[in-house]
């Protein structure tokens, strides 16, 4: 048997080396305590980038998600200057990565909904201009097995002809500038389930009127189906009406006018 | 110690506890009675757990010369076999029929303690529990644990007509009413007076929403409320002897409604939605926070639907 103080040495080695290999000032104490941040650091993150848990990314989502298919979650990173992209992903999601969104315009936040298979961190990592990554996340519990069941989509054949449809939505808002919310016909399928395949929407781009862009959002299989969004545009960006495109992982199309 | 010593230990303190865990597998159910004849067994106002076992249901039988009918047969094999042998303590009249208000667990998974052919429910409800008993048997298991233990779906074969029952001098009338689910069967005994909403009415505890139809409810209500009864035997809470606990339930779902319609109308995202503040006169509601909670996540989505389906309207 390893006597306790050979194994607290040991670790406190291996708690070195990995300092050592990582860049200084780099995340090592997860303040969600999740077994699996050190991979989700090396799986999402460039070894040289810096990486820094910071409290001013704000990840609002419930502690407890009933339904694991429809988990409502809102990022905020507007505290943090010069925002460049954010990452949403779920440590223990069998599929981590769920969106990445980069405001050229919009506000840096985004709401969404997603898909968990267990209870598991849901976190935001936001680059700024230096390169620095800032994470922000809360816990989700939940019973799980969002990811593996089939969508209602792919049991009808409803979708197939709306599929891509956009209803939309633009409101004034109280703080200046306005919000967009938009709900796309989407199955939104991880390829977990049993005999179907992954079918989601990989790419959403919101421009405004003359279609300068706003915000580029990259899709990944745990949104939710028939996926809405909620994109605040700044009052020096708000324009007299916005369009939507992009495509999913099959080369469907979407294109929307948002009018107000 | 050495390892041999420790695993019996290990052993021994196992079965112990797993002993201890079986003799507490006891609901403790003492049936009280509300008016001649009829009996009610009154369930916590909690949230499902491993230290309630399921038991946050209420349900009652009625005595009568020509035999004892049964409403809701609880969460679980082991509260159905413990209700069966409550009644048994009062009466040694055989249970003639088990009446299951609705599909939602707490009130048909105790039916296999009970005859087959003495279960009966409306035929919506014998759907639902066809359909989607499996997923509520299993994620009992996981709220409620060891309780479970045996538990397995025995949906009644008899569809129910609703009209006028007469059983042993009693004259009972059967109402399919809906909007707590597809199919909510209220029982009002005229002979006593007493009449048992299933979860139509909650009293001192948040609704459930998981299959609501808000307006549907509200008519229910409406309709319950023009009965006459003297007792009021809610799906979950007290005994009421006024028409208080269809007061309550019925302002919960008017502020559900407006609060969740608004929110949508004003493009709150759900997020929001699930951290507006609760009127004061519903903190009181026992669980209401997370019935508000899981209430948003089962309702948001339409109204949100709706309110995107208009085209652009700017806001105030």
């Amino acid at each position: 048997m390893i006597k306790p103080h050979a194994l607290a040495a040991a670790s406190l080695m291996l708690a070195c080396s990995l300092a050592l290999a990582a860049p200084k000032g780099d995340a090592q104490n997860d303040p969600l305590g999740s077994h699996n941040w050190s991979y989700m650091r090396k799986d999402l993150f460039p070894a040289t980038a810096r990486v820094i848990f910071d409290e001013r990314v704000k990840v609002s989502a419930p502690l407890t998600a009933e339904n694991p298919m429809n988990v409502p979650v809102s990022v905020d990173a507007a505290a943090l200057p010069g925002v460049t992209e954010v990452l949403v992903f779920a440590d223990l999601n069998p599929i981590a990565r769920i969106v990445r969104f980069g405001p050229t315009g919009a506000h840096p936040g985004l709401g969404f909904r997603i898909k968990l298979q267990q209870s598991s961190p849901v976190r935001a990592a936001a680059r700024t201009a230096d390169g620095t990554w800032h994470v922000g996340g809360t816990w989700v519990n939940t019973t799980g097995g969002g990811c593996t069941l089939p969508s209602a989509g792919s049991a009808s054949p409803e979708w197939q002809k709306r599929l891509g449809e956009v209803s939309s939505r633009v409101w004034e808002r109280k703080e200046g500038g306005e919000r967009i919310r938009l709900r796309i016909i989407h199955p939104e399928d991880t390829g977990l389930a049993a005999g179907i395949p992954a079918f989601y929407i990989q790419a959403l781009d919101v421009a405004d009127a003359q279609g300068k862009a706003l915000m580029h959002i990259e899709g990944f299989e745990p949104l939710s189906e028939n996926p809405v969004f909620t994109v605040d545009i700044p009052a020096a960006r708000a324009s007299t009406g916005y369009q939507v495109s992009g495509r999913d992982n099959n080369g469907n199309a979407i294109s929307a006018t948002i009018e107000k | 110690m050495s390892r041999s010593a420790r695993s019996l230990v290990a052993l021994f303190t196992l079965g112990w506890a797993l002993l201890l865990a079986a003799a507490d597998m006891n609901y403790d159910l003492r049936p009280v009675r509300v008016a001649a004849d009829t009996w009610v067994l009154t369930g916590l106002n909690e949230d499902f757990s491993f230290k309630n076992g399921g038991n946050i249901v209420n349900t009652g039988f009625i005595v009568t010369p020509a035999g004892v009918l049964v409403i809701d047969s609880g969460p679980s094999r082991a509260y159905g076999e413990q209700l069966r042998r409550a009644i048994a303590r009062i009466t040694d009249k055989p249970v003639v029929m088990v009446l299951n208000t609705h599909h939602h667990p707490d009130h048909f998974l105790g039916n296999q303690a009970f005859a087959p052919d003495t279960l009966a429910a409306l035929p919506e409800t014998i759907h639902g529990i066809h359909s989607e008993g499996g997923g509520f048997n299993e994620n009992m298991y996981r709220l409620a644990g060891d309780w479970m233990a045996g538990t397995e779906v025995l949906a009644p074969t008899k569809p129910l007509t609703p009209g006028p029952l007469e059983l042993g001098g009693h004259t009972l009338e059967l109402i399919a009413l809906k909007g707590h689910t597809g199919a909510d069967l209220a029982i009002f005994d005229r002979s006593t007076g007493v009449l048992f909403a299933g979860d139509l009415v909650f009293h001192d505890r948040a609704p459930t929403t998981p299959h609501a139809n808000i307006p549907a409810w509200q008519a229910s209500l409406d309709q319950l409320d023009t009965l006459g009864f003297k007792v009021l035997v809610p799906g979950h809470g007290p005994v009421s002897l006024d028409a208080g606990p269809i007061r309550q339930t019925r302002a919960w779902l008017t502020w559900l409604d407006k609060a969740l319609r608004q929110a949508a109308e004003d493009g709150l995202d759900m997020t929001e939605a699930l951290a507006l503040d609760l009127p004061a006169e519903f903190r009181r509601l026992a669980v209401v926070e997370a019935e508000y909670r899981r209430s948003v996540g089962q309702l948001f989505p339409a109204y949100e639907l709706k309110a995107l389906s208009h085209s652009g309207r700017p806001a105030q």
